[in-house]
């Protein structure tokens, strides 16, 4: 679940990548020689390998949006874990069970992508639960009943899928590995979302009103992960050049709702946008306007759940300290015990 | 002999045979305490839709790897033997396949 081409700055990251310009204009031969080999493989749509050289400014973008992208997808645990014990059946129990751990696995995909440019873990977290990193914006907001569970797969992962088909071609090898895994398995997040909400609506009135209410709060929230207009996105062309990012803000945009609305029909629920209609000329449907004011807000740590969010994963990283401690002094034992049957 | 004080568990690569028949393949990474320990751990975070019928782990650290930027120098003789290619010679046609 995520997204995001989305790549905001995290805390104190601004001051650093002026630095890093700085630094950029005086480059030794060496480093132009390196500079230049770098660019032709990027412009030959060739990928890049974890020891190879890469511009600072490369590795720390992609350090920043992969570790963004991977604490996306561990608080993304969060909301939908507040229903496991509150599901409907069985069933619908066992499957958003395989989802939320689906979701972790994302996370720990990343997270070892992320690792391969030279981060330790520690260090990911460490930004994460201090507050410094960011993830994407949509978890911020409250699971309020079952129908929420089931727009969350159809809508946020549906959006997800959206953002990153396109990632499975990131320039960056690792990064891209780790997304054809995770689109392989967020198909079923989808679906498993939309077939919970096609039966709710075979149900009684309460239950289609609970469905519309959670559409009406989520759809815009979900058109807002797609990340900022493109004229006010000021990052995209440069992650365009290095091939991370390969389909712009608004173009993602428009797929997902043209992709949506033919999906909205056939659940016979609508989506809360006055302005949404079928433009023969374009070929998409027009939208009205996002509310971005809102959308800074909650990335700048206002949203209704963004302390709630923050101090679960705190608190389960605290509570859980005594066994990462024990397992780190067996670890410390073994390599003890082989050393000495090395010498 | 002291080797540097871990920090973090340690960091395992992980290869599946996702069929019998098949090699095993690296297919990522991750940090357990042990190697029982990461198996279990590979298990839960790379087969959980049944795509292997093995596992290896290995420690990334006993991984010995060619270095990138000597790549051209490392691969560079394979490249001028074409003759080692099957398509480096002419066969009249009447021939057939071989």
């Amino acid at each position: 679940m995520y997204t995001q081409s989305f790549s905001v700055p995290d805390g104190s990251d601004d001051a650093k990548s002026v630095g890093l310009k700085t630094v950029s204009i005086n480059l030794s031969a060496q480093e132009i020689a390196l500079q230049a080999q770098f660019d032709a493989r990027i412009d030959a749509d060739g990928r890049i390998e974890p020891r190879e050289w890469m511009p600072e400014a490369y590795r720390k973008t992609l350090v920043r949006q992969i570790s963004q992208h991977a604490h996306s997808e561990i608080v993304g645990m969060l909301p939908e874990g507040n229903w496991i014990s509150r599901a409907p059946s069985l069933k619908r129990k066992a499957i958003l069970i395989a989802k939320v751990q689906d979701e972790g696995g994302h996370g720990l995909y990343l997270y070892s992508a992320a690792e391969t440019l030279g981060t330790s873990r520690d260090q990911l977290l460490g930004a994460l639960h201090s507050g410094k990193a960011k993830y994407s914006s949509i978890f911020n907001y409250p699971t309020l009943n079952w129908a929420d569970v089931g727009v969350i797969g159809w809508l946020v992962d549906g959006a997800a899928i959206m953002n990153q088909i396109p990632l499975c071609r990131c320039s960056y090898g690792p990064y891209a590995r780790a997304m054809v895994r995770v689109c392989k398995e967020e198909s079923f997040h989808q679906r498993q979302g939309y077939e919970a909400l096609l039966v709710m609506m075979q149900g009684n009135q309460a239950q289609k009103d609970m469905v519309q209410d959670a559409v009406n709060r989520w759809w815009w929230k979900c058109l807002a992960m797609f990340g900022p207009p493109d004229d006010k996105s000021p990052n995209s062309a440069q992650g365009m050049r290095w091939g991370i990012k390969r389909i712009s803000n608004d173009d993602l945009r428009q797929k997902f709702i043209d992709a949506t609305v033919p999906q909205a029909n056939v659940l016979g629920i609508s989506l809360p946008d006055p302005e949404l209609k079928w433009n023969e000329a374009r070929g998409h449907y027009d939208h009205g306007q996002i509310d971005w004011d809102e959308f800074w807000s909650t990335v700048n740590g206002n949203g209704p759940c963004n302390k709630e969010r923050l101090g679960a994963r705190v608190k389960a990283w605290n509570d859980g300290a005594w066994v990462r401690e024990a397992a780190l002094a067996h670890a410390t034992k073994q390599q003890q015990r082989q050393l000495k049957e090395a010498a | 002999m002291n080797a540097p004080a871990l920090k973090e568990w340690p960091l395992w690569e992980v290869f599946v045979r996702s069929k019998q028949g098949l090699e095993h393949k690296h297919c990522g990474s991750l940090h357990a305490s042990d190697a029982q320990h990461a198996l279990q751990m590979a298990r839960d975070v790379y087969t959980r839709r049944q795509e292997g019928v093995s596992i290896w782990v290995v420690p990334s650290s006993a991984i010995a790897a060619s270095e990138p930027n000597d790549k051209a120098e490392f691969f560079e003789p394979a490249s001028d033997k074409i003759y080692r290619h099957p398509t480096f010679y002419d066969i009249p046609e009447e021939v057939g396949h071989m």
